[in-house]
């Protein structure tokens, strides 16, 4: 039988790589996208994208023969999800695999932004220790913690935050009626009664800057932010001149508007935590995102029920 | 009118016990717990820098009952000499969790009471287990480092980091601060287990007796327990051999609790997996290999900097040093075992 031609458009760790390449005939961008095109449409079939990465609308195009798009991610933001309707293609993603590193990552992202830890560690590094003992940093045990979204990821992180005793409250579209925390309609009111406010919705056309201005306002000076969503959930301008400014305690990123890149701004603040989206980055969880994404196409091309579909 | 209230003043003044602070900045601890000194008259032999200060005691301590120090690496240690030099010394109120630096046996010969900081640190020293731990695992320091010098579009991806859930934790001291660390790591799916100086009858975590097999059965150790004779480099060679090269170890009792030079070694031949350091054997030197490694968090003895704790300790301070004067129990002494 003929190879299926797979297009994949995000990294791939060596265990992805190799396993897919054992079933399938991968191929990624070349250079000259065009001549790749040219080439290559036609045998392609499935699309593999990321979080950062997806199967756009000018792509979906380009390719006549695409049956599957297998998302390495929870996040579906950059896939153009009515086309696929429209045009009959299934999509998928990886749901649940990645779920715990998400919210050990929120957890993690909280605790080195209000203790300084990068800092500190900085700190250590750079000799100034002989110089001087550092400085007081937030408690975390107690604080209360108001969370944007209560799905999987968002449940995961409250469980965590309540064994450092902190008191939930959470905003979704709707009241979850079996969660045992305080609900809040509005993104504005729960900030107002929280310290830490953590982003962990899906990106669409309602939550894209869920988190501005006003938010911010309400959070105030010795308030803190952390997002393990997507960067379009926070107006990044605001949130620069927020910290820039000293309105915010500080803020703990894992994502960005347009990564890899990230706002100059942040170069010089102390009081803030960057890591490069690294929501899902643990090798057990990879290597159950690629058995997932790998699972799921197999299970198309064989013509039996797809493990994890969206669409 | 005004004399007679300057007088007054004064008056009260000399009526306020009077304590000696040992290794204490005056202006320092002022700054943080101003409080003291509006209940408590201080001596320090900062007043006197000329004198050594075995002199200063002897010639201005001689009827002082009761002493505030500080623990950690650079605390004033309380030995016999220094205590020679102090023979109306009742009690000693130390602003730490360690009373390593205090010679707990001379002081229970010589009849005097020791205090600590309880637990009111134990939160805060747990959260900073926890965050050391995630750091190390999930690489966050070592990737914000990585993003903060441009290289993320020009590299790419970071490297991968540990999974959380399912590791087997070990936790070497049980106490207060080793029972906060425990509940919050099973939050993320940890399995846990301990070694103490005695199995504790209530508690349902496996107990091993020693820390090398604690360390055999251990993805991470974490160091909880108060350093002591028994305790010293109770993480030796041997214990890192048996942790691993994927095994970790969290320090935030006291340095010397790990032998650092062979930690050091184990850490640059690649021979255990990572570390998250609180404390060290000389504070505030470090050893500069780690400055190399990017699989070791290292903090400058931060673990208790919050407000939060400085003003538990506060108020306990002064809990303590007014009970000690109204002849009632103290709030949190020390057991000598």
């Amino acid at each position: 039988m003929e190879p299926i031609g797979v297009l994949v458009l995000c990294g791939m760790c060596d265990y992805f790589e190799e396993e897919l390449k054992k079933k399938f005939k991968v191929s990624k961008f070349s250079d000259n996208e065009e001549e790749f095109l040219k080439e290559n449409a036609n045998s392609i079939r499935a699309v593999i994208g990321n979080g950062v990465i997806g199967a756009s609308s000018e792509l979906i195009d380009q390719l006549p023969k695409l049956e599957i798009v297998a998302s390495h991610s929870v996040g579906l933001d950059k896939i153009d999800l009515k086309k696929c309707k429209e045009r009959g293609i299934r999509v998928t993603y990886t749901p649940d695999v990645l779920t715990d590193d998400v919210a050990d990552l929120a957890i993690a992202l909280i605790l080195t932004t209000l203790r300084k830890i990068c800092e500190s560690d900085r700190y250590v590094r750079s000799g100034l220790w002989k110089k001087g003992d550092f400085k007081l940093s937030t408690k975390f045990t107690g604080k209360s913690v108001g969370i944007i979204g209560l799905g999987k990821i968002g449940t995961a992180i409250a469980k965590r935050a309540e064994a450092f005793n902190c008191p939930i409250s959470y905003y979704s579209r709707s009241e979850k009626p079996n969660a045992n925390y305080k609900y809040f309609s509005n993104v504005l009111d729960l900030a107002a009664n929280c310290q830490i406010l953590v982003v962990a919705c899906s990106l669409n056309e309602e939550t894209r800057h869920i988190v501005n201005r006003e938010v911010i306002d309400a959070l105030g000076p010795k308030g803190f932010i952390i997002n393990i969503a997507r960067g379009l959930h926070i107006d990044e301008l605001e949130l620069m001149s927020a910290l820039v400014e000293g309105r915010l305690g500080g803020v703990g990123l894992d994502v960005y508007v347009n990564e890899p890149w990230i706002p100059e701004q942040l170069y010089g603040l102390d009081n803030v935590v960057l890591v490069p989206h690294v929501g899902s980055n643990t090798s057990e969880t990879r290597m159950a995102m690629a058995d997932l994404v790998i699972g799921n196409l197999e299970a198309h091309f064989l013509n039996k029920p797809l493990l994890t579909p969206v669409l | 009118m005004a004399e007679e209230e300057e007088l007054k003043h004064e008056h009260h003044e000399q009526d306020l016990p009077l304590v000696l602070l040992l290794g204490l900045d005056p202006s320092s601890l002022q700054k943080f717990f101003p409080k003291l000194f509006s209940k408590f008259r201080f001596v320090s032999p900062y007043e006197l820098p000329d004198k050594s200060m075995d002199q200063f005691l002897i010639n201005h301590a001689q009827s002082i009952k009761v002493l505030i120090c500080e623990g950690g690496g650079e605390a004033v240690s309380i030995n016999s000499e220094v205590l020679n030099c102090l023979p109306s010394l009742e009690c000693i109120v130390s602003v730490s969790a360690g009373v390593d630096h205090i010679d707990l046996t001379e002081s229970k010969r010589r009849g005097i009471v020791v205090t600590n900081a309880g637990t009111v640190f134990s939160e805060d020293v747990a959260d900073y287990a926890i965050v050391l731990l995630l750091d190390v695992w999930r690489k966050i320091s070592a990737s914000d480092r990585y993003l903060r010098s441009g290289l993320w579009p020009i590299q790419g991806e970071y490297s991968l980091g540990h999974k959380v859930g399912g590791k087997r934790v070990g936790i070497i001291g049980l106490g207060s601060i080793g029972s906060e660390v425990a509940k919050r790591l099973q939050a993320f799916g940890c399995s846990i287990a301990y070694n103490s100086r005695k199995k504790k009858e209530s508690v349902s975590f496996p107990y091993f007796s020693n820390a090398t097999d604690l360390a055999t059965n251990s993805d991470v150790l974490i160091l909880c327990c108060a350093l002591t004779d028994e305790t010293y480099h109770i993480i030796n060679k041997d214990v890192l051999s048996a942790l691993g090269k994927e095994g970790v170890v969290i320090n935030i009792g006291r340095g010397a609790l790990i032998d650092e030079k062979e930690l050091v070694r184990c850490l640059v031949q690649g021979e255990i997996g990572g570390a998250g350091l609180d404390v060290f054997e000389n504070e505030p030197n470090v050893p500069k290999e780690l400055f190399e490694l990017d699989n070791v968090v290292m903090t400058p003895h931060s673990a208790v900097l919050t407000p939060e704790s400085f003003s538990a300790l506060h108020e306990l301070t002064i809990a303590n040093l007014e009970a000690f004067f109204s002849n009632k129990p103290l709030l949190s002494p020390v057991n000598y075992e």
